[in-house]
């Protein structure tokens, strides 16, 4: 395989600003979302973390072509303009209504097609879990009906006899794993996996690079397919009632302050410490 | 019909174990399904199943960890298959992460990830989950078989019943080699964040490495673990394994010193079952005290200092 690297694909999702304070977050009950225009939409945090991992692969040689894909509505574009910025070599957009809130079995379904009719992808990357729904299964269902590899919460790869060599944050240790391709890794964050900024010059020209946009309907699923392909139901969605009841602890220094919390947990008996 | 319970705990069933059995038994109380449980740690937590209200407990022999995920996953989806498991609850973890949806996926079911609660409504279990980093919940319904993450501290353990049930012994089917464990860096030091009592965690507040080094003798000094928001182990002061929030560990102490963490609603999904939250920031209006106890408004380095020198005084 020498010189040869591979085609990776790298899934993204448009999300709201994930930063938005508690006290500006809102539902609308009727809809079960947060109303448009509530905050920014962005590329999400571990779709960033995702997007890094595989510009990594490129710069080590193991990927030598890298195509972005989203699955959501217009807004998603600028997700594969921050992705072509970095240089990716080509952006895909699915494009839903921005009223159908797809459930990970019908995200998967329309990405499994989209990756399907993409020449020669054997590699995957996916964010752990997209930070507005918090499902955290799509890379895993994608993964499971193309009958490639599953790897979990990885944030560092490379290639070694054929294989991807992954480290993952694993229940208690990181783990070391060697991965048979075709595969696909969803990516945890890690300070090695900050998305890098796109130099004036390329995100000047991602803004005229091309952008494929097929529909479901073009690939092969009709919206009785998707619907059908649906398995998880949101019944409600609410924002859940913080009471404030913060007792301040105050006091002349530092030193005053410790031992009134000190003594205020023990009165609690919530610390049990010498006085 | 079943509810099926898997662990990966080894010699007893530890506190996540039990609160998933605990879990499993009111479930199964309320659709009218036996509770079994699966250990793929050992043979000790599967004996111990029966004194917390399982009928049946299987332990599922193999060298799991060598294949990654993949022996564990192919033995649960076949016990599941077998015992037509209506509900499937795992802890959920780093490693359900990846198990639980490719379950769901092999039974043809869905996953419920992070649950942190259940009722059943018309004999249909619903689940309650967080969603937008724990900004809000939500309430769902999913295609059975279902197979749960159960958010650690959220449910009830199981009281010990006095009941014992015999132990099936089974071993998981071959590992087709797609994954192989190569090598496991040791676990980081300091005290398991899910057990700790007290738990220090640090924020960007908390300004560089030094000033975590600082909280590692404060923990100490109070016999408690080193946590941190995201904000500080993205900026590499602190190992990724100490990351307390909905995509790190999620904890229970009895006290949780907040230092230098905003609040960001990622970081609070991961300290709703802490007794306490003791919130040090210098700005007041900061969110993380809207889930806090007591708070102290002082720049969170002065405050650590000030703690380490009167609890070595204690000494």
């Amino acid at each position: 395989m020498l010189g040869l690297g591979m085609h990776a694909v790298v899934l993204l999702k448009q999300i709201l600003d994930w930063e938005l304070p508690p006290s500006r977050f809102r539902i609308d009950s009727e809809t079960r979302r947060p109303p448009d225009g509530l905050g920014p939409t962005l590329l999400g945090p571990f779709e960033q973390n995702a997007l890094e991992l595989a510009l990594q692969l490129r710069d080590a040689g193991v990927v030598d072509r890298l195509t972005a894909l989203v699955v959501g509505p217009a807004d998603s574009a600028d997700s594969l303009r921050k992705a072509l910025a970095v240089r990716a070599d080509e952006a895909v957009h699915v494009e839903v209504g921005s009223a159908e809130a797809l459930d990970p079995s019908q995200t998967a379904e329309l990405l499994l097609a989209a990756i399907r009719r993409l020449d020669g992808a054997e590699l995957v990357l996916a964010g752990r879990q997209a930070g507005d729904w918090d499902h955290g299964q799509v890379g895993y269902l994608v993964a499971e009906r193309l009958g490639w590899t599953a790897v979990g919460l990885v944030w560092h790869a490379e290639r070694s006899d054929g294989r991807i060599l992954v480290q993952r944050t694993g229940s208690g240790a990181d783990e070391r794993l060697a991965v048979r391709l075709p595969a696909v890794l969803t990516v945890t964050s890690h300070p090695s996996l900050q998305l890098r900024m796109g130099s004036v010059m390329d995100r000047m020209a991602a803004n005229k690079k091309p952008i494929t946009r097929w529909t479901p309907d073009e690939l092969g699923l009709a919206p009785e397919q998707i619907a059908a392909a649906r398995r998880i139901e949101l019944t409600k969605v609410w924002v859940p009632e913080v009471e404030r009841a913060c007792e301040l602890i105050e006091g002349e220094d530092a030193a005053a302050v410790a031992t009134r919390l000190l003594g205020r947990l023990e009165e609690l008996k919530l610390l049990t410490r010498p006085a | 019909m079943m509810i099926l319970a898997a662990t990966w705990d080894a010699e007893r069933l530890g506190p996540a174990s039990r609160e998933l059995l605990g879990a499993a038994a009111r479930l199964g109380a309320a659709l009218g399904a036996d509770v079994a449980l699966a250990s793929l740690g050992g043979a000790g937590a599967a004996e111990e199943a029966g004194g917390y209200g399982a009928t049946q407990a299987f332990v599922i022999e193999g060298d799991h960890a060598a294949s990654g995920n993949e022996s564990a996953l192919a033995a649960l989806a076949e016990l599941a298959g077998e015992l037509e498991a209506r509900v499937v609850l795992l802890p959920a973890d780093e490693r359900t992460a990846e198990v639980a949806p490719r379950l769901a996926e092999r039974l043809g079911g869905a996953a419920v990830m992070h649950a942190t609660g259940i009722d059943v409504t018309d004999g249909r279990p619903i689940w309650t989950k967080p969603v937008f980093g724990g900004k809000a919940l939500a309430a769902v319904a999913a295609s059975e078989p279902v197979v749960a993450t159960l958010r650690r501290g959220a449910f009830e353990a199981a009281e010990a019943t006095g009941g014992t049930t015999a132990v099936s012994t089974r071993t998981a089917p071959a590992a087709d080699g797609a994954v192989e464990l190569v090598g496991t860096d040791a676990p980081a030091a300091g005290n398991k964040l899910e057990d700790a009592k007290v738990i220090v965690a640090g924020g960007a507040g908390i300004g560089n490495g030094d000033g975590f080094a600082e909280l590692d003798e404060l923990a100490r000094l109070l016999g408690g673990a080193v946590g941190a928001s995201l904000a500080a182990v993205d900026a590499g002061w602190v190992p990724p394994d100490r990351q307390v929030g909905l995509t790190g560990k999620v904890v229970s102490p009895d006290v949780y010193f907040a230092l230098g963490i905003s609040g960001a609603s990622q970081h609070l999904a991961g300290i709703g079952g802490a007794k306490a939250v003791v919130a040090v920031n210098t700005d007041p209006d900061a969110p993380i005290f809207a889930r806090a106890r007591l708070g102290v408004v002082m720049d969170c380095r002065a405050f650590v200092a000030a703690m380490l020198d009167r609890l070595r005084n204690a000494q």
